[in-house]
């Protein structure tokens, strides 16, 4: 069991997301950086698909009433165990009364925190996701707060003994040096409605710099920077977004849709981040930048195979070793 | 019938069964939102239908959108022999004005009609749903009249309660969970339209049709009762 002590900014359960509803406009929800809370869990012995704390810039302190072993993956918002330094990207055994806390977000906005065994908590039409507005999923429906006790499921018998054993890290080559990086280039593929923007927004959108407004949150990050502009007015119809559609809105600032999206929307869209690429504008704070670069659907395709083949050879080697210790 | 696909992402494609909002566009989605739901192919994760789209998602490493393009033409040489579900007639009941419609007023006035007109013109109607999407069980409703349309508020309200019912334009809807939203609202209603705990969690689907009745505050709290006891 582990108890919030001090909930934070914004602490609440995630995980990969409600799929198979947004068709009755059901919002997916789910984590902000799907690939720093897939790691998280598989160093603590989880499913990818497993519950994470999400934890924005200013983070919790837990305590832990008995033996856990977790993994922080995500930005580094500087974890310390009673006190010492932790490092990320790889688990850690927690004993009893240990506390955990966060300091300075040092990179990045958000991290995840894996528990071994994960959260016993019941699925809200098949997800554990917190969806606030509605008041569903994750931890009663909300974001945590001081004194909520978190039970976690039981894990199988030697599972502790292996993973501390084992110690899993996750290896330099997964965690590319440019990941968090306060002024990242993001590829984006071009939106369904790319050729109704004109010819200046078209090439501005590729070449300038925009900002992350400060009005950014969960649903959607606003960026500022050369107005965009559909090369003639026109009301369109409502159709589906998806994670990372980016929609401009009459007033020209572009809006790049995130893990609380709504399922459908109006507004044209000039491009499409890869899906690569999401953890990097996730992991951006109000105030730093980004730049577009353009790809291919092909390329974005390719890209995520790549990616979920490196996660799937980190998987398989964390299975392999713990194996071994067991 | 003619389609388009065209990619939204690496992960998913637009099915584009018309470029105006007519019957045709609309009973298309509906067949093919019917077929995939039928069929329903392993690699599909999920899909979105709108007025005159399906998205459909699907796993980029399982097929490639050239291979998802041809999966999904095979799988709609069937949809002639796919039947749209029969439109299901649905009755609103609503208590209109007071605190659970603040702007009944200004509707009538933007109109030159009293507020009783305005809430016999709304309950005379009747209305179809267009597609749910934008919150959840939140419907898109065609077919009100022009006589009491009004515009959207200057300021959007921070907080609309659930199950208000609005008119934005042209438009009449209800907010199924509490929003911010610039609609005029009209009337509270105590029917439910996201329902969590259901496997179809969404009281209304595309298609349906839907007629508003007016009830007074002591209906109102009465079928509210009710409501609540039922779910206990």
């Amino acid at each position: 069991m582990l108890t919030i002590r001090k909930s934070g900014l914004q602490t609440a359960i995630q995980d990969l997301g409600r799929s198979g509803f947004q068709r009755y406009g059901v919002i997916a929800s789910g984590v902000m950086d799907p690939f720093a809370h897939r790691i998280a869990n598989l160093l603590a012995g989880n499913a990818e698909t497993s519950p994470t704390l999400e934890i924005a810039l200013s983070g919790p302190v837990i305590e832990f009433e008995a033996d856990h072993f977790i993994a922080i993956c995500g930005g580094d918002l500087s974890p310390s165990l009673d006190g010492e330094p932790l490092a990320m990207w790889r688990g850690h055994f927690v004993p009893k009364g240990s506390v955990l806390s966060f300091g300075e977000p040092k990179r990045g906005a958000r991290s995840y925190v894996a528990v071994a065994g994960s959260f016993d908590i019941p699925a809200v039409m098949g997800s554990h996701s917190t969806y606030l507005r509605a008041g569903i999923g994750g931890f009663q429906g909300r974001a945590l707060k001081n004194g909520d006790s978190l039970q976690t499921l039981a894990l199988p018998a030697g599972r502790m003994e292996a993973l501390k054993k084992q110690n899993a890290q996750t290896p330099d080559w997964l965690i590319p040096p440019a990941r968090y990086h306060e002024q990242p280039i993001i590829r984006m593929m071009p939106g369904r409605q790319f050729n109704l923007f004109n010819e200046a927004s078209r090439k501005r959108i590729f070449e300038e710099s925009f900002s992350v407004s400060a009005n950014s949150d969960r649903m959607g990050y606003r960026l500022e920077g050369p107005e965009l502009a559909l090369e003639k007015q026109e009301e369109l119809i409502s159709e589906a977004v998806a994670f990372g559609s980016v929609q401009v809105p009459a007033d020209g600032n572009p809006i790049v849709l995130l893990a609380d999206r709504q399922t459908t929307g109006g507004y044209p869209k000039i491009g499409q981040v890869a899906a690569v690429d999401l953890p990097l504008i996730s992991q951006l704070k109000p105030g730093e930048s980004l730049k577009f670069r353009h790809i291919s659907v092909n390329d974005a395709q390719q890209l995520y195979i790549e990616q979920e083949q490196q996660i799937r050879q980190l998987k398989i080697a964390i299975q392999m070793k713990r194996e071994e210790w067991t | 019938m003619e389609f388009t696909f065209s990619p939204l992402s690496e992960q998913a494609l637009v099915i584009e069964t018309g470029t105006i909002i007519n019957k045709e566009s609309e009973q298309a989605v509906r067949k093919l939102s019917a077929l995939l739901e039928k069929e329903a192919p392993d690699w599909l994760i999920e899909f979105i239908p709108a007025f005159t789209t399906v998205t459909v998602f699907y796993d980029p490493c399982r097929l490639r959108q050239a291979e998802a393009e041809q999966e999904l033409t095979r799988l709609m040489a069937q949809l002639d022999e796919v039947e749209a579900p029969a439109p299901r007639q649905i009755e609103i009941p609503v208590c209109y004005g007071g605190d659970f419609g603040p702007d009944l007023r200004f509707v009538a006035e933007h109109n030159g009609l009293t507020e009783e007109e305005v809430v016999n013109i709304h309950t005379s109607g009747t209305y179809s749903v267009h597609m749910i999407g934008f919150a959840p069980g939140f419907p898109f409703i065609g077919g009100m009249s022009e006589k009491i349309a009004a515009p959207r508020r200057k300021s959007p309200r921070l907080r609309i309660p659930e199950r208000t019912v609005g008119i934005a334009g042209m438009q009449t809807g209800v907010y199924p969970i509490e929003t911010p939203g610039g609609w005029q609202l009209i009337g509270r209603t105590p029917l439910r339209l996201f329902v969590p705990e259901q496997d179809i969690p969404s009281l209304l689907r595309a298609g349906d049709e839907i007629r508003f009745t007016q009830i007074d505050e002591a209906e109102y709290r009465e079928q509210e009762a009710k409501r609540d006891a039922d779910h206990s």
